[in-house]
């Protein structure tokens, strides 16, 4: 049995999910629990937010996140990535400022206008 | 100048109040913010976990604010920004500075007061030791990342686990910091559980609840450690249970304050409870058509109930302007066992449109437990829950037919099951 | 070669160095940290002393008197924060009246004018929060209050648009006997000068052993401070001091020029001169102290503690003598030196004179300073200010209302700072409630810009104290777009 804290709203459960039975998930208060507790056991994902470098813009860095979900274990490899990157003002909010980050299919976005 | 309202601050809780004043038909609203962008603190809170009860979608702070942000084009709603107000007058005159339009008095029928809070510093929690660079709040240091692009340190403790400062491990952790740990005075954590598991669990940075920091200690003007000490019920430091930390950064993430040097010197009430002004059902204050809302009437945990409270401000100072004074006997709300304070501190209950909703927080955590609301010795209503965490802002509805039963006070109470 | 080297510019070198300014004089100040009044001179009780402690007949007493005779006029002439706010020293019970009955006898002995003694009544009709156990109070109205390290900063200020070099992060190693003087030695070089000043502060003896026999020792003595939010402010209008005794001289109650209220010090000797850490127990000693005075002072509304060194020794009275032919010692100068400041800086002068510095005026110098401050201008001030420069609308340290124009004025004042807390002593941002946790990174912004130099080169304070550690996003740019 896996003792988890639900991340997906800020409620927070205390969820069980059991290994040995399909992990099927407990203690969770929405179908949105159930299949974060079973995701996290079997394939960990988390939404990675950080900044990139903007150039021609009133500040220097521009937030960013992933569109959805990544691996987790691809954490540190995208922070890499978007270290790396730069990009030009003017950037729009929801503006892709990485295409297919990793080979995940997943975008990084832009999440402020500058 | 003359406006029907004067929102002070663009952060989510006057941007929220100002449109949805516009929406109650207010057409001459300005909104004055002394940053140069609208936003507020969300233009640095780059995480995601926003608007999930407004949107239904996880944004991060710059998307939640922009589409508030997004609104306001077209409006017609006067936005100043780079724009400080210096103070308020009891007749609603609004003296503001800046350096595009001078030295300005606008005034106006009513004021919404949104001007957030600050965090509470070493000097307000008397950390001994010396006195080095490298000791940061937490928003502070989120700054320098988040908008300007600087690591503040690479060894950081952090003190307080409230939800910026487990925001700002798992941020300087990413970045390239080592996050030694997170050390909390109470027996629980001050943030959001579902931050301790995505900010702390996910990166292995210990928790070490009922602990402090006792010394701090410098190198050549910087901080190079700190001591660590276990702490007893009362919060004393026992002796023999010390720690050293060899560390380049100290974050503290102890707590927000309101700012409310306008509000006190308007000479509004101020509760000693929130350090908020004592507001009424509809968020206003004791000086009729002036309102306040968002983190400088109490700190809120999550923006999306900053936004619907001070659309309720908005559209009550709209009401104001349109429909005249509210009138009305209050009774007043009182926190009882259990219960640290409650928001609104006075109902007028002939004003309610329907129900009213009372926020509060918890002093402790709870289990199952009962939220009994009191009128004096005779429980009116009863709300059950799982479990309540005094780092979670709780609420309840009234319907204006319990409150009529209601006799000069109510007292709202938490009973363990 | 220079006339006159100073070594250390806290207060006193800094009211030296002013005095020397106005004179034909090559004057050398030589300080071994990054700015003007680093030492006690930053963290003291910021009290200009009526007068009534020191013993009659020592220099401690007649240039106390004199210095805080001397202080209001300057203050005004140079555009320092200065409040004559009066002072009472309270009396708890038999004994202490006794003491204070003596300490009324020995200001008059002093020369302090206006002493009067109040009992119990009286002074809380003065101060409505003062303790009902006081029986008995001094009142000393001539006693006020000062921004101490402004004080220091104008003395130098204005020492440096008379000409008078200043060089910092030059902590002296070692000083020869020349023919014509001495040769002052630092890290970064070699000074040579006809007369010598030594105002070292704390390590004033340190410097005195580098060209005579040890004649006196510093004994350090720590002190703990808590500074308060404007809304304690109303707890004391006056100094409230406590009678000295075997314990120690009392912790005070005070408000101060910049409008908070500030409690303190203990008294403890140490060991390390240059090590001001506050400690549990000082700060713990200092609130319980000052609630005998005024019982209802609110410590939630602590904004900021620190500690100070005073530079107590093994004589009693302040040294000012010659250590060795042309070179004075100013060594010693403990309480009330703040307030003695600009008095031992004339004494010095007529030493100087005795021994043979030409002492020509130079009718070019300036003895003035004028500073703007934006808090403490009315409306119609402000709406001009702004009207001739729009950065006095850009309010950058909310809790203090400190403004860029007043923030660019301290980078580009004569001593150049090259810190957020250098800013913070001239300017007065930082000091608030917050304690510049809003207006430090546009400091740090501001700081680099004009001074030319990366965010990661600005100080917080003395040499080493960085602030950001480095820049994210440090990699290569694979991804451009």
């Amino acid at each position: 049995m896996k003792e988890l804290i639900c991340i997906v709203c800020p409620r927070g459960c205390h969820l069980q999910v059991d290994e040995d039975n399909g992990f099927a998930v407990t203690g969770n208060s929405c179908p949105r629990g159930a299949e974060y507790g079973r995701n996290e056991a079997v394939h960990p994902v988390r939404t990675l937010t950080s900044t990139v470098r903007i150039e021609g813009a009133p500040i220097t860095r521009l937030p960013v996140r992933t569109a959805s979900a990544i691996p987790k274990a691809l954490l540190f490899d995208a922070m890499n990535e978007i270290n790396r990157t730069s990009v030009h003002a003017p950037v729009k909010r929801g503006q892709a400022v990485i295409k297919d980050l990793l080979g995940t299919g997943v975008d990084v976005i832009a999440t402020r206008d500058l | 100048m003359s406006y029907e309202l004067i929102v002070i601050g663009a952060g989510p809780a006057g941007l929220a109040a100002a449109l949805s004043a516009r929406k109650q038909g207010l057409t001459r609203i300005a909104i004055l913010e002394r940053d140069k962008y609208l936003g507020g603190i969300l233009n640095q809170c780059i995480h995601n976990g926003f608007g999930l009860h407004r949107f239904r979608e996880e944004l991060t702070g710059p998307e939640y604010a922009g589409r508030f942000i997004d609104e306001l084009s077209g409006s017609g709603i006067d936005v100043f920004t780079d724009t400080m107000v210096l103070n308020v007058t009891r007749d609603k005159q609004v003296h503001c500075v800046s350096p595009q339009y001078g030295y300005r008095i606008l005034e106006a029928q009513s004021v919404v007061l949104a001007m957030g809070c600050r965090e509470r510093t070493r000097g307000a929690i008397g950390i001994p030791g010396d006195r080095p660079s490298g000791v940061f709040t937490a928003g502070t240091a989120q700054r320098y990342l988040n908008l300007e692009g600087y690591l503040c340190g690479k060894r950081v403790l952090i003190l307080g686990s409230g939800d910026i400062g487990l925001i700002m491990a798992r941020r300087m952790t990413l970045e390239g910091a080592k996050v030694l740990a997170c050390v909390e005075v109470m027996p629980y954590s001050g943030g959001l559980s579902r931050n301790i598991a995505q900010c702390l669990n996910d990166f292995n940075i210990p928790l070490y609840l009922s602990h402090t920091v006792t010394e701090i200690r410098a190198q050549n003007g910087r901080i190079s450690g700190v001591t660590v000490s276990k702490v007893d019920e009362n919060r004393r430091p026992i002796p023999g249970t010390e720690m050293d930390f060899e560390c380049d950064t100290l974050l503290l993430s102890v707590g927000l304050i309101p700012e409310n040097e306008l509000t006190r010197g308007m000479g509004i009430a101020i509760d000693p409870r929130t350090n908020g002004a004592v507001v009424y059902e509809n968020m206003e204050t004791d000086l009729p058509g002036v309102f306040a809302c968002g983190n400088v009437a109490h700190v809120h945990d999550l923006v999306d109930y900053v936004s619907k409270e001070s659309e309720k401000a908005g559209a009550a100072a709209a009401k104001y302007v349109l429909q005249g004074p509210n009138e009305g006997e209050a009774i007043d709300v009182i926190n009882g066992d259990g219960v640290s304070y409650t928001l609104p501190q006075r109902i007028r209950v002939s004003a309610l449109d329907g129900a009213a909703e009372i926020f509060f927080r918890v002093r402790r955590n709870y289990g199952k437990a009962q939220i009994e609301v009191l009128s004096g010795d005779e429980s009116i209503a009863v709300y059950k829950r799982d479990r309540l965490a005094p780092g979670e802002m709780e609420s309840i509805r009234l319907s204006r037919e319990l409150l009529s039963k209601a006799r000069g006070e109510i007292r709202v109470s938490i009973k363990e099951q | 070669m220079t006339d006159v080297i100073v070594i250390g510019c806290g207060v006193i070198g800094a009211a030296l160095a002013y005095r020397l300014s106005q004179y034909k004089l090559k004057v050398l100040v030589l300080e071994k940290q990054n700015d003007v009044a680093m030492g006690a001179t930053r963290a003291n009780s910021a009290i200009i002393h009526a007068g009534f402690d020191p013993e009659p007949g020592t220099l401690m007493a007649k240039l106390n008197v004199q210095g805080s005779n001397m202080a209001r006029t300057l203050c005004e002439k140079l555009s320092v924060p200065y409040l004559n706010n009066g002072a009472l020293v309270l009396g708890f019970d038999k004994e202490e009246e006794l003491t204070l009955n003596k300490l009324y006898e020995r200001g008059i002995k002093n020369g302090v004018e206006g002493l009067s003694l109040l009992d119990g009544e009286q002074t809380r009709a003065m101060e409505p929060h003062v303790s009902r156990e006081v029986t008995l109070s001094l009142y000393a109205p001539t006693s006020a209050i000062v921004d101490p390290w402004e004080y220091a900063l104008a003395f130098a200020e204005v020492a440096k648009t008379n000409g008078v070099d200043f060089r910092f992060e030059q902590e002296v190693t070692a000083i020869e006997k020349t023919a014509f003087g001495y040769t002052v030695i630092t890290r970064k070089g070699r000074y040579d000068t006809r007369f010598v000043v030594n105002c070292a502060g704390v390590a004033s003896d340190t410097v005195h052993d580098m060209v005579a026999p040890k004649s006196f020792t510093i004994r350090p003595v720590r002190g703990d401070y808590c500074v308060l939010d404007k809304n304690e402010n109303s707890k004391a209008h006056c100094t409230l001091f406590q009678c000295p005794s075997k314990s120690g001289k009392g912790v005070l109650v005070t408000p101060t020029v910049h409008g908070n209220l500030l409690v303190g010090p203990n008294a403890v000797p140490c060991e390390d001169k240059f090590r001001v850490n506050t400690t549990a127990d000082g700060i713990d000693f200092v609130k319980r102290m000052a609630l005998r005075s005024v019982p209802d002072v609110d410590f939630r509304s602590t904004i900021r503690s620190y500690a100070g060194m005073r530079a107590n020794h093994d004589r009693d009275d302040f040294i000012i003598e010659f250590a060795a032919p042309a070179f004075l010692d100013i060594a010693g100068i403990k309480s009330p030196g703040l307030s003695a400041a600009p008095a031992i800086a004339l004494e010095a002068l007529k030493l100087l004179e005795g021994v043979g510095l030409p002492m020509e005026r130079n009718p070019s110098a300036t003895d003035e300073r004028k500073k703007l401050r934006f808090r403490n201008m009315t409306v119609e001030e402000r709406q001009r200010a702004i009207s001739e420069n729009p950065l006095y609308g850009r309010v950058i340290c909310r809790c203090e209302t400190v403004t860029e124009a007043e923030i660019l004025g301290a980078i580009h004042s004569p001593l150049t700072p090259h810190s957020i807390d250098g800013i913070k002593r001239r300017a007065g941002s930082g000091m608030g409630r917050c304690q510049g946790g809003f207006c430090s990174p546009k400091i740090v912004e501001l700081l680099a810009r004009e001074l030319g130099i990366s965010p990661l080169e600005v100080l917080k304070d003395g040499a080493g104290s960085y602030i950001l550690d480095s820049e994210t996003k440090d990699g290569e740019k694979a991804n451009e777009l």
